[in-house]
């Protein structure tokens, strides 16, 4: 039931934002993150975004499982 | 494609990641995945059949709706009878027996039940239909309870007289402690909730690992997570070591998300719960505080449910906690089946004996 999945966010109102997650657009909650802006990737959970999308760590951590283990993870 | 899913479903990763596992694995090792949605995840992709003998992976306490006690089943059901009221819950719920009833049999003799994606969806209700008092059945772990609580702030905030909930929320340190302590369970490591640690973060687990000696791993729920993850924790095993461990740092920090955890604590306390199964645990569960108590169900109603009783046969408490998996039961798809279960591990989609019988053993 914690399942939660990466969107977009395409806009914003108010407290509100649209998501698009897989290509379906959905009206989900602000209230539990500070300081969204349009075009960032965040986790979706129960109608809420629950938290930002780290682009950094994302791209580190499939970079060491790809090429270099996981020695250093 | 879809970013953040499909690079972490690639299947050259995983036979990578997998053939490392095999290549340094050479002791017993029993994995706990605390979380419903990693045990989908393990069965859906065969995880465990790959990884192989050395590596016996153990659903633990984390499906909210299999760990709902009976008493809280037929309290829901008991609320259901009262006059214009709307349950509204989380699909799942709906066909968890109670001692004699559940949502679904009410909802098939007329009443008013509705299956909701979000609290959010309630709130529009009652706007809506101001005639009728909805009550949410507030269900989940650290990653729901913050959309909770922030639901019935807003409902204070827009002074809405017909909604509450009836709050079964739970959290996560004491109930696995309580699974760890448990002689029967025999775990040497955890793969941890990813999404419930995106609320929390991750220094929660820093005294399993300290005081109990049992290796955390946070994980996410694609594939290459999860083999990531499980790698991580046999390397680990092999040179008898025990840490902790991040391997979800896309959505997962040390501290967690500060602002959901101040809401959660705005509108809940904490409280002793009782988990099916585990019995009641000390400070593991979250209650209104008296600020928001009009949004409280169980104040606001004079609830008078009937003497829970719980089926003898079923060893749904003994597969939560580790001990016993649905093969060691008599009612697994003879008699307790996804149509007809006998049990809350059979009734939800996260559940482990659900999980058994749609992907196999």
């Amino acid at each position: 039931m914690c399942w939660s999945i990466p969107g977009k966010i395409i806009s914003i109102c108010g407290n509100m934002a649209k998501v698009e997650i897989s290509g379906v657009h959905k009206d989900v909650g602000l209230d539990l993150i500070d300081d969204s802006a349009i075009g960032e990737y965040v986790l979706v959970h129960a109608g809420y975004v629950i938290q930002k999308v780290n682009e950094e760590s994302a791209k580190f951590t499939i970079d060491f499982f790809k090429k270099r283990g996981t020695k250093e993870l | 494609m879809t970013k953040y899913l499909d690079e972490y479903r690639d299947k050259k990763v995983c036979l990578e990641l997998l053939e490392k596992v095999k290549e340094i694995s050479t002791k017993p090792l029993r994995i706990m995945e605390v979380c419903g949605g990693h045990t989908m995840a393990i069965r859906k992709n065969g995880i465990q059949k790959l990884v192989g003998g050395n590596i016996k992976l153990i659903s633990g306490p984390g499906c909210p709706v299999c760990v709902t006690a009976i008493e809280d089943i037929d309290k829901i059901v008991s609320l259901a009878g009262f006059k214009n009221v709307s349950i509204c819950t989380f699909g799942d719920m709906m066909y968890v027996p109670g001692t004699s009833s559940s949502l679904s049999k009410i909802s098939a003799a007329g009443g008013d039940v509705r299956i909701v994606y979000s609290v959010l969806d309630v709130l529009e209700f009652a706007r809506s239909e101001k005639a009728k008092h909805f009550v949410f059945i507030s269900i989940g772990f650290e990653t729901t309870a913050p959309t909770e609580a922030a639901a019935i702030i807003q409902a204070d905030r827009e002074n809405l007289d017909n909604f509450s909930v009836i709050a079964l929320n739970k959290t996560m340190p004491q109930a696995l402690k309580a699974v760890l302590q448990d002689k029967n369970s025999k775990i040497d490591a955890l793969i941890c909730p990813g999404h419930v640690s995106a609320i929390t973060g991750t220094d929660m687990y820093k005294s399993i690992v300290e005081d109990l000696g049992v290796s955390c791993c946070v994980s996410g729920f694609e594939p290459v997570d999860l083999l990531g993850s499980i790698y991580k924790l046999t390397e680990l095993k092999e040179e008898n070591k025990t840490a902790l461990i991040n391997a979800y740092k896309r959505a997962v920090c040390p501290e967690g998300n500060k602002k959901a955890q101040e809401i959660i604590y705005e509108v809940f306390e904490e409280g002793d719960t009782n988990w099916r199964g585990i019995g009641v645990i000390q400070k593991s569960g979250l209650k209104i505080k008296e600020k928001y108590k009009k949004f409280d169900a169980e104040r606001r109603f004079d609830i008078k449910p009937e003497k829970s009783i719980e089926t003898t046969e079923c060893i749904c408490g003994d597969i939560l906690r580790g001990a016993k998996t649905p093969r060691d039961c008599a009612l697994f798809k003879r008699v307790c089946t996804p149509t007809n279960p006998k049990g809350a591990c059979m009734v939800s989609s996260e559940g482990t004996c659900s999980a058994w019988y749609k992907y196999g053993e």
